[in-house]
């Protein structure tokens, strides 16, 4: 039996999955980057082969994705988070014509073809405006954990519109309406708003069609998935591990690469 | 003022320049034989534009200006967006827009509008120094920055400024615009004599407006060279040797250089010479080159045997120039600079772009989206659309500015282009 592995290294997470030849996925880790994304690749490479019990050696070829791809040693291949996510929502869900996949540094949308390539996407830009890092930053100032952000969101009744796109001064906002004691879950479904309508704005850029999935850390929050939804009138496709589908796209992808050869 | 002056220094500033030869990139085919000579011709032009003060009336210049006009008076010319380019590529950028922006100028505004307003404040520039201005000479055909910009050099220095005013092009041209314009012409005229202290000539006008179309005809020949596979130059080549048609438009200097041009790449491809090594896919240009990202990217794109042919930006000086006519040089010079690119409609854009993809054998489309040069951006998410929808072309937009790297982020610029290169399977 022959193995392939995807890493992404990620600015917030770094994650790796392992598949056999018939393109079953056999693990995953999850790890946090940190500042050294060298030794967080190798961590998750390492756990994930430990946790299905194949050795190193058996790994046929490995592809790295995600902004730290440049620099690990241990890659056959570098290929962008964009390439790996298409491939990895269409594998995991064959339908899906559009992906809007959430990470740390940035959002983007993806549209595919049938076969999971990549037809057109966009990203944000220079801006942390629509990211997992917002929502990381809303967290602190409201001192709950980020896991935690969309459940509240959703216990709101009504929300709080946040005029501010920008992270720096969406906090200073915030701060200004926590002080004046306006309820914490409408201030966060507010928050919440400005993500979605963010990514959505970038989404009809790039024009959506066929099912929607949504991949990266971000799609784990239901106040954001619930918005989207809600914008789109139907349900979007979510993996129970989001967060592993750029990494699952790139071990595909390093499978089709020896497939094709 | 002779073409070949200063012969001697120049040959000892071409031995200083050898040294620095870089490696040729393996990539990459052979680098074009006469672009030293290209940089001899601008350094030259920069070089006795120091001694110009005095000696010829100088004008400072914009890039969609009917300098034509200009020449016949002997005016030596500068063009600051030249300049601003030059900065650019110095990596100059950023400082010199410091400079404007400590004065109160906002960083929104087009980039090579602050460099040289950075330049007039602080007098620094990679070009040793420039002549100051008898004369501004400005066109809104490109965009209505320049008028403010230039209004305020006009201010700053207390010189003259002259504007061509082209009505901007929704549909056709009529008959009452080039009236109106080639009464701008007329009034110019006199204007035009006595700050150069120089009488009007027809006859010298006629050769003048003989030549640019013909310089403007050679280029779009130049261009033109690289419909063929595989292409013999990539417009990272172009957009340098775009500096002639642009700044010494209308002398000879730049007609000859371009027939050089002509006859190096018509060998290049009797001998089936590309600029890439292994010309797999081609690509397309829209906007400003980003100056400082010239080097890098013609690298980056190489390697994957990736070759831009074609650009909206290089073609600007093919498109309309060469309808110029000596029997009619002032209605030919109206329609000729109201038609450009930035001052026609947006479905002519389109047009253009597609007709370009076709003849180009175009498989990808990059568009950069420029905050800085607002009239040519604009537009572009509609442009990608279309033409994606009628040809199926695969297109990314990256955003950074021409000169000024601090809007412009490495990272995510390289994981855009990468993306974009992997749809199109290289």
């Amino acid at each position: 039996m022959t193995y392939f592995a995807g890493i992404d290294v990620g600015s917030l997470s770094t994650e790796a999955v392992i598949i056999d030849e018939d393109a079953t996925m056999l693990g995953y880790s999850i790890q946090e980057t940190g500042a050294d994304p060298v030794r967080a690749a190798t961590e998750a490479l390492r756990e994930a082969l430990s946790l299905v019990g194949v050795s190193r050696e058996q790994l046929h070829h490995v592809v790295a994705t995600g902004y730290g791809r440049i620099n690990i040693p241990f890659a056959d291949r570098k290929i962008t988070e964009i390439s790996c996510h298409a491939m990895g929502a269409h594998h995991l869900f064959p339908d899906t014509g559009t992906v809007i996949d959430i990470g740390g540094q940035d959002s983007k949308v993806i549209r595919i073809n049938a076969e999971g390539r990549v037809l057109d996407f966009t990203m944000n830009d220079k801006c942390a405006a629509g990211t997992g890092r917002f929502l990381e930053v809303m967290a602190g100032t409201f001192g709950v954990p980020v896991q935690e952000l969309g459940e509240l969101s959703l216990k709101a009744q009504k929300e709080i519109p946040i005029s501010s796109v920008c992270t720096v001064f969406a906090e200073s906002e915030v701060i200004s309406l926590i002080a004046q004691n306006r309820p914490r879950e409408q201030i966060i479904r507010g928050l919440h708003r400005a993500v979605v309508s963010r990514v959505w704005g970038m989404a009809q850029s790039v024009g959506i069609e066929g099912a929607v999935t949504m991949s990266g850390g971000v799609a784990k929050n239901r106040g954001i998935v619930a918005l989207f939804e809600e914008n789109l009138g139907h349900s979007i496709h979510i993996h129970s591990e989001p967060q592993i589908i750029g990494a699952l796209g790139a071990a595909l992808l390093a499978r089709g690469e020896i497939h094709q050869k | 003022m002779k073409d070949l002056g200063a012969p001697l220094l120049f040959r000892i500033m071409e031995k200083r320049k050898k040294k620095r030869l870089r490696e040729p990139n393996p990539f990459m085919g052979p680098p074009l034989k006469c672009a030293g000579r290209l940089r001899q011709i601008m350094t030259r032009h920069y070089y006795l534009s120091r001694f110009a003060k005095g000696a010829r009336p100088v004008a400072w210049v914009t890039s969609g200006a009917p300098v034509e006009i200009l020449r016949v008076f002997g005016f030596y010319t500068i063009y600051p967006e030249n300049h601003g380019a030059l900065c650019g590529a110095q990596k100059m950028g950023p400082e010199l827009c410091a400079e404007a922006e400590k004065k109160g100028y906002h960083s929104d505004l087009c980039s090579y509008a602050r460099i040289d307003l950075g330049h007039a404040f602080s007098g620094k520039t990679p070009a040793g120094r420039l002549p100051r201005p008898d004369l501004l000479f400005a066109s809104n055909n490109i965009c209505q920055t320049v008028l403010y910009w230039y209004k305020q050099l006009s201010h700053q220095w207390d010189i003259p400024l002259i504007t061509f005013d082209t009505p901007y092009n929704f549909q056709e041209i009529r008959s009452g615009d080039i009236h109106f314009m080639v009464r701008q012409f007329e009034e110019m005229v006199p204007e035009l004599e006595k700050i150069s202290g120089r009488k009007y000539s027809h006859k010298r006008f006629q050769k003048i407006i003989r030549i640019a179309a013909e310089t403007s005809r050679t280029w779009g020949q130049v261009l033109a060279a690289m419909k063929h596979r595989p292409a013999p130059m990539t417009i990272f080549d172009a957009f340098v040797h775009l500096a002639p048609v642009v700044s010494l438009r209308g002398l000879p200097v730049a007609l000859e250089y371009y027939r050089v041009l002509l006859n190096e790449l018509n060998e290049r491809i009797e001998e089936g010479i590309g600029a890439v090594r292994e010309e797999k896919k081609r690509l397309m240009w829209d906007n400003i080159a980003v100056w400082f990202k010239l080097r890098d990217w013609s690298h980056l794109f190489a390697e994957r045997g990736v070759n831009f042919v074609a650009a909206t930006y290089t073609n600007a000086w093919a498109e309309t120039i060469h309808h110029l006519t000596e029997e009619s040089p002032f209605e030919s010079m109206a329609k000729a600079y109201s038609l450009i690119i930035l001052n026609n409609n947006l479905s002519h854009r389109l047009k253009l772009m597609e007709k370009m993809i076709r003849d180009y054998q175009v498989d990808g489309l990059v568009i950069l989206s420029l905050r800085s040069c607002k009239p040519y951006s604009v537009g572009q998410y509609d442009l990608k659309r279309l033409l994606m929808e009628r040809l199926g072309i695969k297109s990314l937009i990256i955003e950074s500015d021409m000169t000024d790297f601090r809007t412009y982020s490495e990272e995510q610029a390289r994981t855009r282009i990468e993306a974009f290169l992997e749809g199109l399977g290289v």
